[in-house]
């Protein structure tokens, strides 16, 4: 169910770089993060050497006027501190949210402009979980891991030089004792990745059948399959606790060895450096001190787990990330394309063939048909013919995989995008509407409309229902229009496909759910519309033949004849195919 | 969030009180608290292992400075002296006590790991399940954004919570506790000097629990809203394309998230305040001491030595309660997203089906329906149907006519039980709709809604979602009689092939084809069809009005159609007008007088055949 994307190891961590573009604008703020952790780092440790100086200053000269100095002194570096802390929070809430918001408005972005085939394949849940979840591990790590990672690199680095600087012998035992860190970190980052990509991978496949239930509720409801949901869901909630399991698991193991590091460190130097002081090669003190700048090295080996575990989990969803935006844009503008301003609206398929993307089946094959300016050409066939497949071509929802289809005599895929889809409206035949107030769904495709155009376009699409509804047209018509009747919600869907004054319009099954007496009305009012305009109609019954020039029988793909009403009456597959006459057997073999 | 005249794209719909008034937020706090304890409770003794282990792994951490000095003395000593057993030993006993901590740390942070998650699965389950019994009025306002919200991102806040840093918190509470007790019993007066920082850390959390509260509550509804917004424009994504809207949403969505930001640097910002806000109070109760002490060693009153140990005592007692503030925070966004699942816990399911319902007739159900003085609205004062009357005997077809918005689909949804007539009665052989258990109600009826849904996965899946249970023969056999098998061999691998998402592989006509299948498999005693055909080809249509004929042949059955090619199988014909009966009788009699509505919208059918 879920996407295959596993990418390597090393993918992930290329990923992760890549969106340092995003990063970038905010370069400055990162130092400014990163400067004030050191010096705040920097700050606390000096607190204790106020400490020492207060008792071998003051107190051991007995000097009560020395005190205050030293105690401004302490206050100031303890307000120091505080400070630094508050300034890199402020900076951090800005900048690091800012990235986040630029990542997931630029993901939006790029998968409302991805083809309709890549919608076909992605689940909503997967792409959603990227958007959310993925982002805020990829924030974290930024706004976190990020900057510790440095802060304890560079505390690491200190310490160490100092321990050599001590002592040598002991400086290397030390880096020797710790060294396996990097062993462990390495064998611990390929699990870790591999885990969390497919703890990431569930946690889309729950949205995704969480969407599912949501959206079909209607049907679950409508069969009682409550507790099938609910098993489907409790399965997916169960693979993603074990996955989740798995991380933890091996989390608590490296966070495990890695406290246990230090601590080997420590033994070894008593030992050594016991040993050392008790052959007179090292002072008691030294190695007292020694041993305190050790307890030191103790949070940059420690913190190396939750900062690794967040790097990871940040790599895996830039990972994730990163295909949605290496991507193909299958469709999009040609260097150079044109835009259209005016358009007659002559639409012309030349050999046009086409297969759904990842199938092998050619839906349509070799399909010509001419569309003069004004005409208006139904496609009649039966179901699953390619009918809808055909539709959806001249607005580029896909593109053709041979041939070409041109609009005015120009290869529209020549167009750009914007101009062509201006002129180009379609009516899907499962009406899309959005939980948007009806003005808004019908205005969709021209947001400058009037209100005489609006109710213009609700008159010809017999929708004057809009106006009583309770806030009239600003009324919210609920998700997918599931507050409205059938009828209800296709007439709207033909407004809004009006109302955009097309030079092309394509209707695909347009007026499926509605009664006779309302379709007679709509038809006889956009009759009046496709005199002006190119139509393309696909129909299933006969009454809306009538609103045709002419009548293209499409079988199995392929466009078999093409000519008016009462000339393909003569043949009995088109005959059939509109045929309600009961007493005629059913046709119910149609192999390709 | 932004104001309300950039957000009139919105539309205005009757329920929202997304801004919770002040006053519930006592409340609110109850409810989310009772909800953390009925989570928790069945893992206290988990929880109970789980602390025990990170106390005894914080022992053996704290023994290792001690031994390390020991070693020193001691161990040192007797090296002089060629006697390197302490040393060795001491050395033995800090490997130990390091092997002791980590094992331990790492039994805690799995344990603790493990309980999370099971408490996440649990909650889980049980927020889906009541989402499940919720009813769809509610779902209706609802939305699907905001149902996936609840279920993924507010889960995203309580895992962080058990990811990161529960041991800061039992550790912080050790050493605050260990610690603060240390300092009273070295010097009483210093030691009070330490507490009485205690006094601004109160007001300071008391303050950034208020506004945290309030923050991370906006936080889950900006997010809420940006999943409304992604969710419904790509499932829509061919009209976005079609009708050019990316850029309008693009708008909109950068509005959306950008109340998502600005709620989230807000809750940043807070801890921002909050957490130096700690470091502060530490440092200058710090300094304070520092002087106080210093003077009363001056004075003589004191030991260095103690002085010494104060300070450094000091910073872990100051420094864990910053990490508390951490872990707080973590906490106060996880709350948030327990606060929502609470609500939606708290939601009544609005059509509540019983446990253990009615008996049903020894016989099985026979399919009698009536509807008496039923009255129906989806908003308060718009009624969809009021006074109405309708009896069906058992195994009669009827159809379903009338225009558009009439309210045929609200008849069959209040027959299948969507929703509960607001006055009046639904019944099936006498007994109410609502007496009856979620299987019984199955049993009874199932309907092909108006927008047939397709689920991803298989034909064969999607068409077993009628009954589970079915063999693949039943499965095959229901596929046969509609004719979903003319078009499987088209698909690759037949019955296994995968429709692609909401059934995007498959044609209008298909996906019709198949829910009417799930129906067939489904074998109600009342079986509902709204448009159930409305996408197929004439001859399809024929097809399926065959196998009608052989299925319905003995079960009560509603079928909605405009297509009155449809009807004509039709025992008995119901015209519908505005949520009234205008006309009722079988087809051919209305037919033959003539005048009626059904008559003349026969006639109107009729004539748009040519
Ligand atoms: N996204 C897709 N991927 C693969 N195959 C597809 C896809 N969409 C449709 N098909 C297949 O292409 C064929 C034509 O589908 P299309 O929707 O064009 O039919 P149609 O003529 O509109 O039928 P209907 O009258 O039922 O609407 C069908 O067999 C269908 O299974
Ligand atoms: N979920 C809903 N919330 C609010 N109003 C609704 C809802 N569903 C339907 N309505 C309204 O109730 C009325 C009756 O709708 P219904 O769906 O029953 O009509 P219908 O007869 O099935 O029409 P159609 O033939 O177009 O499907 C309509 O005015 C519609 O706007
Ligand atoms: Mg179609
Ligand atoms: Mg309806």
């Amino acid at each position: 169910m879920s996407k295959p994307g596993g990418r390597s190891f090393a993918s992930a961590y290329r990923s992760l770089w890549r969106l340092r573009s995003f990063v970038r604008p905010y370069n400055r703020q990162m130092l400014v993060m990163l400067a004030c952790a050191v010096i705040a780092v920097a700050a606390s440790t000096l607190i204790p050497l106020v400490l020492e100086a207060v008792v071998n200053g003051p107190i051991h000269h007995h000097n009560r006027g020395a005190l205050v100095p030293m105690f401004l002194l302490a206050l100031a570096l303890g307000m120091v501190e505080a400070g630094l802390i508050a300034a890199r929070r402020r900076v951090q809430s800005v900048a690091i949210q800012m990235v986040e918001r630029e990542i997931r408005n630029d993901l939006y972005a790029r998968l409302q402009r991805l083809p309709v085939a890549f919608h076909d394949e992605w689940q909503t849940g997967q792409l959603l979980s990227r958007a959310t979840t993925d982002l805020g591990t990829i924030r974290r790590f930024l706004g976190f891991g990020a900057i510790y990672f440095v802060v304890d690199g560079m505390q690491y680095a200190v310490v160490m030089a100092l321990l050599f600087a001590t002592y040598v012998p002991l400086g290397a035992v030390a880096l020797v004792t710790t060294l396996p860190v990097i062993w462990m970190a390495k064998r611990f980052g390929a699990g870790y990745s591999h885990i969390s990509r497919r703890v990431q991978d569930q946690q889309g496949d729950l949205a995704t059948i969480t969407e599912e239930a949501a959206t079909g509720m209607r049907v679950v409801k409508a069969f009682g399959r409550g507790p099938l949901m609910q098993d489907r869901f409790g399965v997916s909630a169960r693979t993603l606790r074990s996955s989740s399991l798995e991380l933890v698991r091996l989390r608590a193991r490296f966070w495990g060895w890695l406290t246990l590091v230090p601590n080997i460190t420590m033994a070894a130097a008593v030992l050594v450096g016991g040993i050392a002081v008790a052959q007179g090669s090292l002072s008691v003190g030294a190695l007292v001190a020694f041993t305190t700048l050790l307890v030191l090295l103790q949070f940059p080996i420690i913190d190396l787990g939750w900062i690794l575990s967040m790097a990871q989990q940040a790599a895996t969803a830039a990972d994730r990330v990163c295909e949605i935006f290496d991507a193909t844009m299958s469709i999009d503008d040609r260097p150079g394309a044109l835009t259209l301003g005016q358009s007659t609206g002559r639409l012309a398929f030349e050999h046009v063939g086409f297969t759904f993307p990842g199938s092998d089946r050619a839906v349509l094959r070799d399909v010509n048909l001419t569309i003069e300016p004004g005409e208006t050409v139904a496609i009649v066939g039966l179901t699953g013919s390619g009918k809808s497949s055909l539709a959806a071509l001249p607005a580029r929802l896909y593109d053709v995989t041979s041939g070409r289809i041109t609009l005015d005599d120009i290869d529209i895929r020549d167009l750009t995008i914007e101009s062509l889809r201006r002129h180009v409206a379609v009516v899907f035949e499962d009406p899309t509407l959005f939980s948007m107030s009806v003005r808004e769904n019908i205005v969709l495709g021209r947001p400058d409309a009037t209100g005489d155009e609006i109710a213009e376009a609700l008159d010809i699409a017999q929708a004057g229902f809009a106006y009583d509804l309770p806030w009239g047209l600003d009324t919210r018509v609920g998700e997918q229009g599931l507050a409205l009747s059938g009828g209800q919600r296709q007439r709207l869907a033909l407004a809004r496909a009006v109302i955009s004054r097309p030079s092309v319009l394509v209707l695909d099954d347009p007026l499926s759910a509605l009664d006779v007496n309302t379709e007679a009305l709509i038809e006889e009012a956009l009759g009046r519309v496709l005199q002006k305009t190119t139509g393309l109609i696909v129909v299933h019954r006969p009454s809306t033949v009538a609103l045709a020039d002419r009548v293209a029988l499409l079988q199995d793909g392929v466009l078999v004849a093409v000519g008016t009403h009462h000339e393909l009456m003569e043949l009995p597959a088109y005959a059939s195919v509109l045929s309600v006459d009961f007493t005629s057997p059913p046709e119910p073999s149609r192999t390709p | 969030m932004s104001s309300t005249s950039t957000q009139a794209w919105r539309g205005i719909a009757a329920e929202e009180v997304e801004e919770v008034p002040s006053d519930w937020t006592g409340l609110l706090r109850r409810r989310t608290r009772r909800l953390i304890g009925s989570v928790a409770r069945p893992h206290k003794r988990a929880i109970v292992l789980i602390t025990i282990a990170i106390v005894v792994s914080n022992l053996a951490a704290t023994a290792i400075p001690y031994l390390v000095g020991l070693g020193i003395d001691r161990g040192i000593a007797g090296a002089r002296h060629h006697d390197y057993v302490p040393i060795a030993v001491i050395t033995g006993l800090i490997a130990i006590c390091a092997l002791l901590q980590a094992l331990l740390y790492r039994v805690f942070v799995s344990g603790s790991g493990r309980v999370g998650q099971e408490i996440i699965l649990q909650l889980r389950e049980r927020v889906f399940a009541h989402f499940q019994r919720l009813s769809l009025a509610f779902h209706e306002h609802y939305t699907t954004g905001r149902m996936i919200a609840r279920l993924t991102s507010d889960f995203e806040s309580i895992n962080d919570m058990f990811n990161l840093g529960l041991d800061t918190l039992v550790n912080s509470v050790l050493s605050v506790v260990g610690v603060g007790t240390i300092l009273l019993v070295l010097d009483l007066p210093l030691g009070l000097v330490c507490l009485s920082g205690f006094v601004p850390l109160y007001f300071l959390s008391r303050w950034y629990q208020r506004e945290s509260t309030k923050a991370y509550r906006v936080t889950r509804n900006a997010m809420a809203q940006v999943i409304v917004q992604f969710t419904e424009s790509l499932r829509g994504i061919r009209a976005v394309h079609a009708f050019r809207r990316a850029p309008r949403n693009d708008e909109i969505f950068g509005e959306l998230s950008e109340g998502y930001r600005a709620a989230m640097s807000r809750s940043f910002q807070l801890l921002g305040i909050y957490w130096p806000g700690i470091v502060l109070v530490g440092n200058i109760t710090t300094a304070a001491v520092l002087l106080y002490g210093g003077w009363r060693v001056i004075g003589g009153e004191m030991e260095v030595g103690v002085l010494t140990s104060f300070v450094l005592y000091l910073r872990r007692f100051f420094e864990p309660l910053a990490e508390v503030s951490q872990f707080y925070d973590s906490f106060q966004a996880a709350a948030a997203g327990f606060e929502k699942l609470a609500g939606v816990l708290d939601e009544d399911p609005g059509v509540p089906m019983p446990a253990h319902g009615a008996p049903l007739p020894a016989g099985g159900l026979k399919g009698a329906v009536t509807f008496s003085n039923v009255r129906f609205a989806y908003r308060e004062g718009a009624n969809v149907l009021a006074g109405f009357d309708l009896d069906i005997p058992a195994g009669q077809t009827v159809a379903l006519v009338g225009e558009t918005g009439a309210g045929k689909s609200t008849v069959a949804r209040l027959l299948a039980r969507f929703y509960d007539p607001t006055e009046g009665k639904v019944t099936i052989d006498g007994i109410p709709l609502e007496a009856l258990d979620q299987h019984s109600l199955r049993r009874a009826v199932a309907m092909v809604t108006q927008e047939s849904f397709i689920f991803s996965g298989t034909i064969a899946d999607n068409i077993a979602f009628g009954s589970p249970d079915a063999s693949e023969e039943q499965i095959i056999s229901a596929a046969r009689a509609v004719g979903v098998d003319s078009f499987v061999h088209t698909l690759g691998d037949g019955y296994e092939s995968d429709v692609g998402k909401s059934g995007s592989r498959l044609s209008a006509g298909q996906r019709q084809l198949v829910a009417l299948a799930r129906a067939f498999l489904a074998d109600p005693a009342v079986l509902i069809l709204d448009e159930a055909s409305s996408s197929l080809d004439a001859p399809m249509e024929r097809l399926v009005q065959s196998a009608l004929r052989t299925v319905l042949a003995d079960r009560t059955a509603v079928i909605i159609a405009h297509r009155l090619s449809t009807v004509e199988i039709a025992d008995r014909v119901l015209v519908l007008d505005s949520g009234h009966i205008v006309e009722d009788g079988p087809p051919g009699r209305l037919l033959a007088e003539g005048r009626g509505h059904y008559a003349s919208l026969h006639a109107a059918w009729r004539d748009s055949l040519v």
